[in-house]
């Protein structure tokens, strides 16, 4: 897995070998289809192909140094006023960068309003938490630090906490030169260091690759259905899974949702797409975590959803059988790679005292 | 601010004749979740036409000052019409895809 792609390749290419593999194609499994089926399936897959490279913003670019404190920032628990909730608390990369619980868990044991999304591909999102109340990653990363039911720190407390430890100190001269160790530079290294979070190959990325036996019949007739009449690639579309759009899916929670942000009528309970990378270990699922597993969510878009003036025009009741659903949902456990996990970092500390070297 | 208008006509009376002017329509296509135009110019009192082309369901709105409108939710296929009556730079959004955005300039 590329997820922690720390090299000193500024780049940050990544997975062209993956990608680079036999568009020889898909000969056994589409000898039954005509020209036509082959022709349309290929332009269909093709929509499916994994990029080459992670985009950085011009006004935060990728450097080792960033992405390195980046990394330590994102591990590191006196991140929080207590000193013992990490990013990684929650956005734990063992469970996929989520918690695998229904709503997350902050300071004080404070159960939140919402589940944790995972950080998985946020190089590729331009809004960001479920409604999109973040205009950029930079932004992002310092609102659970400072928000009092999250990590509940005070910016300039940690700027002050930070300093006294050299190595901070050392690596963030190092990653801003001539501006050093500041508020907007810690979200700007933890940015860096999210947008090097890829999720990693999978049997469906093989199988859009050319290895035809990367995945199972069940699992290509699900990716039709998942593009056709489940109606699914309407919102989570392209390689990750995600239009990074606003919708309501008629869930019966009372969360308003994006238009807290945006008080238009069709944004009332509407929540930003998810990806579906790595979606069969990321249960529970909805922005409410109210379903358990992902057959549970089929049969919820199964009905259409609850009607009401909301509702996404592209929600509608999808008539799907039972082994239609398993269909999809063997597909969806297609997206879910077993690449190794990252080393975490070893964190700076204050060095003990030391005795003068003995004569 | 906007209207949505069905002739685009503007009557008006010049120095005792009885003028006719047919205010201009520019047709804006939303497609693979990108607007056909990143930006477009038009003149005071001209309509934009804001068709739906993709397969999914789009909302073009704006909140820019004094000239805000929201066309609501739009289904594949439909179009939807704005008349611009103010001079000014509108930044134009789908409330469903935040990455499309554009821009209409409108001139005197």
């Amino acid at each position: 897995m590329i997820r922690i792609a720390i090299s000193t390749i500024a780049a940050v290419a990544f997975a062209a070998s993956h990608i680079a593999s036999a568009r020889a194609a898909d000969n056994a499994s589409v000898a039954a289809l005509g020209p036509a089926a082959m022709q349309s399936l290929a332009a269909l897959k093709a929509k499916y192909q994994r990029p080459t490279s992670i985009p950085f913003p011009s006004d935060n670019p990728y450097t080792v140094e960033k992405a390195q404190l980046g990394q330590m920032l994102f591990f590191d628990p006196r991140l929080s006023g207590n000193n013992y909730i990490a990013c990684a608390n929650c956005h734990n990369p063992a469970l996929s960068w989520g918690d695998g619980l229904p709503r997350g868990i902050g300071h004080g044991m404070t159960i939140l309003a919402r589940r944790t999304p995972t950080v998985l591909n946020l190089a590729w999102t331009e809004l960001l938490m479920w409604d999109g109340r973040k205009p950029s990653l930079e932004e992002q990363a310092l609102g659970p630090i400072q928000a009092d039911v999250e990590m509940n720190q005070n910016l300039d407390d940690l700027v002050k906490k930070l300093s006294a430890i050299d190595e901070y100190k050392l690596r963030f001269t190092m990653a801003f030169p001539g501006e050093g160790l500041n508020g907007p530079n810690i979200g700007k290294a933890i940015a860096t260091f999210e947008r090097t979070i890829v999720s990693g190959v999978t049997p469906f990325d093989r199988w859009i690759a050319g290895d035809d036996g990367a995945i199972s019949v069940a699992a290509k007739r699900g990716f039709d259905l998942f593009n056709n009449k489940a109606n699914c690639a309407a919102c989570h579309s392209g390689w990750n899974f995600t239009d990074g759009a606003f919708h309501d899916i008629g869930l019966p929670s009372k969360d308003i949702g994006r238009y807290k942000e945006l008080a238009l009528p069709s944004m009332m309970h509407a929540f930003k797409t998810p990806t579906l990378r790595d979606v069969d270990r990321r249960g529970p699922y909805m922005h409410d975590g109210s379903l358990a597993t992902l057959a549970e969510v089929m049969q919820h878009y199964n009905t259409g959803g609850l009607q009401r003036a909301s509702l996404s025009g592209d929600m509608k009741k999808l008539d799907l059988s039972e082994s239609e659903i398993a269909d999809v949902v063997a597909f969806m456990q297609t997206l879910t790679s077993d690449e190794a996990l990252p080393q975490v970092p070893r964190l700076p500390v204050v060095p003990q005292p030391r005795r003068e070297a003995a004569r | 601010m906007f209207k949505h208008i069905l002739p685009a006509l503007a009557f008006g009376v010049v120095a005792g004749y009885i003028s006719v002017a047919l205010a201009a329509t520019t047709t804006v296509e939303q497609k693979d979740k990108k607007f056909s135009q990143t930006e477009i110019t038009v003149k005071k009192g001209d309509t934009v036409s804001f068709k739906n082309d993709d397969d999914i369901t789009h909302n073009v709105f704006s909140t820019t000052s004094g000239m805000g409108f929201d066309l609501r939710t739009q289904k594949p296929g439909q179009t939807s019409d704005v008349t611009f009556d103010r001079v000014g730079k509108a930044e134009v959004r789908c409330a469903i895809h935040p990455q499309m955005k554009m821009y209409v300039n409108v001139t005197e």
